[in-house]
């Protein structure tokens, strides 16, 4: 569906991504993950072409990402960035609404199909009773919802969220989490998602993808990847992986640092 | 029972949003009214005064009424340029601030004024010969000093930031310029002053002429911007998600609000804190859509500018104030106020 490589990367001439390959293939939820500041937020911008890269190419189904019409691009793939900005005064279903904005000309208005569109996104999203609320009245895990809303509303086939968790209580997270499980398995919707819990990760991906300091340094299945070496060596922590009995899936429990071995 | 709560929670909020619209709507009905209001006073107000019922016999033509002559040839062409001016100053406004994304945003910044000025300037001082050209030469000189600002601000794409620190340095240094010339030639300044603040004294149906066109295609324009400008709200990253791009946008709102901007100043002079109070107070009353707040912007600068005007030529009657000293005066501390009072929207 994806497929970049050898991408570099920089702000001005900093360079802060080098040499990485990243392929991305219909269905799959795949989890970027990585320490802070390791360019995870820098390679979803590329592969999603808010942003160029200095060297290196993006194919969007066999097609260079940046020959393409941004708004075609914009009807196959929606990207959520880390951190949103929104109008003190939109409300919920206005802000799904531009979600249809790529399907349109810039002459016409919305359609019955727009409307109805709207409304399932709102619905899958479970904000029908928060439709007609402004955003910014909202809770973390509600806007997070909504903004999720309107890049359902522009159907696409590959959704790229930037750490959709990170500001939310355990409860908003997993809820966010159930959501986009279910959007992989009804509607099919490929998802990458930067994510900071290791053990989120395991259990809502079919892959994951590490990157440390701009560079690839693994990926797999959870099982393959969540090891004792891979969290030492990327994320300088002593840690027990243990198979959890209730998912069947690996878990991790920090230890300590790990610094100086 | 909790099936039926949740029916009236829902009711209530859908309630609200109708309530927004019809607020927002009662406001754009409002601000006509006020407009047409305000349009009939100027015509009756000046140093002689009429009452509605002769300005309506003068607009309709009837010979003999002593109304005729002042109104149709005097009035009624300034209030026309006063609406247009007024209006292509908000919408320019407003466009900008939905390039910056930032509600301080105001004309100037495009450097269209400070060119225009020297422009004009230069003419009138140092070629007086050449006059008639001014406004010619101020819509060039304006278009020029947007372009020098914003291929200063260019650079893999265009900056909020940087077109506003390209902004006050190409400001700074035109308005120099100005300043150089006003020093050297200060035994001719009079005719220059009244230019550098804005007046709509003395113009006429040739001014309306020249302007009406152009007006009434950058309004057009600038309505046609509504979407983009709603969509450059949401941030560049979630505009160029939806398709946007959001660099090509920019500019074009830019050189929308510049052109706006750029064929007001050079009809009638430099006019200060329209673009910049209006579209704040537009967004107090009807919300930042763009979609009402736009037209409503559109008609309350019209408005202020037919008020300014009217009282520009009758409050100190016999002596014609000109009417960016009187937008200077009071359009300063209300500005404060409003920034102070804060509101719906938070700067
Ligand atoms: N707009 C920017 N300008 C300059 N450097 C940036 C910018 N955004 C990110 N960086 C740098 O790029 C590197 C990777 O950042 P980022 O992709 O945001 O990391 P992550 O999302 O993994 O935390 C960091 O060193 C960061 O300082
Ligand atoms: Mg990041």
């Amino acid at each position: 569906m994806i497929e970049a490589s050898r991408l570099k990367i920089g702000y001005d001439n900093k360079i802060v991504v080098e040499d990485f390959d990243f392929e991305i293939k219909a269905g799959e939820i795949i989890a970027l993950i990585g320490p802070n500041g390791s360019g995870k937020s820098t390679v979803l911008k590329v592969v999603s072409r808010l942003m160029k890269a200095m060297a290196g190419v993006v194919h969007l189904d066999g097609n260079d990402i940046h020959r393409l019409s941004t708004k075609e691009v914009a009807k196959k793939l929606s990207m959520l960035s880390q951190q949103q900005i929104t109008p003190p005064d939109f409300t919920v279903r206005e802000l799904v609404a531009y979600g249809r904005l790529p399907h349109r000309q810039w002459y016409e208005t919305k359609s019955q199909e727009d409307e109805e569109i709207i409304e399932w996104a709102i619905g899958q999203t479970r904000l029908e009773k928060l439709a007609d609320r402004y955003i910014n009245n909202l809770s973390g895990g509600e806007r997070q919802r909504a903004w999720i809303a309107m890049a359902l509303a522009q159907r696409p086939k590959i959704l790229l969220l930037d750490e959709p968790t990170t500001y939310l209580d355990i409860c908003h997270q997993l809820e966010v989490m159930e959501l986009v499980s279910r959007l992989n398995k009804e509607l099919g919707i490929t998802v990458v998602m930067v994510l900071h819990d290791l053990n989120q990760a395991v259990r809502y991906s079919h892959r994951l993808v590490v990157i440390k300091e701009g560079r690839f340094v693994a990926e797999g299945t959870p099982e393959a990847v969540l090891t004792k070496d891979m969290l030492r060596q990327v994320y300088n922590v002593e840690a027990e992986v243990t198979i959890d009995k209730n998912i069947g899936k690996p878990v991790f429990m920090p230890l300590g640092l790990a610094y100086g071995t | 029972m909790t099936a039926e709560k949740i029916n009236i929670t829902q009711i209530n909020e859908s309630d609200e949003v109708k309530k927004r619209l019809f607020k927002r709507l009662m406001v754009f009905m409002g601000a006509i009214a006020l407009l047409l209001i305000t349009a009939i006073l100027s015509l009756r107000f000046g140093s002689v005064s009429y009452s509605t019922g002769e300005i309506v016999d003068a607009l309709k033509g009837i010979e003999g009424s002593n109304a005729k002559t002042i109104v149709m040839n005097i009035r009624l062409p300034r209030m026309l340029l006063a609406i247009m001016v007024g209006a292509n100053l908000a919408i320019s406004g407003a466009l900008l601030q939905a390039v910056m994304r930032n509600p301080l945003a105001d004309p100037g910044l495009t450097g269209v004024s400070t060119g225009a000025s020297l422009a004009a300037v230069t003419i009138m001082l140092v070629f007086p010969a050449l006059t008639v050209y001014v406004p010619l030469a101020a819509f060039v000189g304006g278009c020029l000093a947007c372009l020098f600002v914003y291929s200063l601000a260019w650079k893999r794409g265009i900056d909020p930031i940087r077109i506003i620190l390209a902004g006050v340095a190409v400001n700074a240094l035109l308005g120099g310029g100005t300043s150089l010339l006003s020093v050297l030639y200060s035994d001719k300044i009079q005719g220059v002053l009244m230019w550098l603040n804005g007046s709509i004294a003395g113009k006429s149906w040739y001014h309306v002429r020249i302007l009406m066109p152009y007006s009434i295609i950058g309004i057009i324009i600038g309505l046609l911007c509504i979407n983009t400008s709603n969509v450059l709200q949401l941030g560049d990253d979630a505009a160029k998600n939806l398709g946007i791009k959001v660099s090509h946008a920019r500019i074009f709102l830019s050189l929308t609000a510049a052109f706006l901007a750029g064929i007001s100043v050079a009809t009638v002079g430099l006019i200060g804190f329209i673009g910049l109070i209006i579209p704040h107070i537009s967004r107090l009353l009807v919300g930042s859509d763009y979609k009402y707040m736009l037209p409503v912007s559109a008609l309350l600068g019209a408005t202020l500018l037919v008020v300014a005007d009217t009282a520009a030529r009758t409050v100190f009657s016999p002596v014609e104030l000109p009417v960016g000293i009187l937008m200077a005066v009071f359009g300063g501390p209300f500005f404060l106020y409003l920034l102070r009072r804060g509101g719906a929207y938070r700067v």
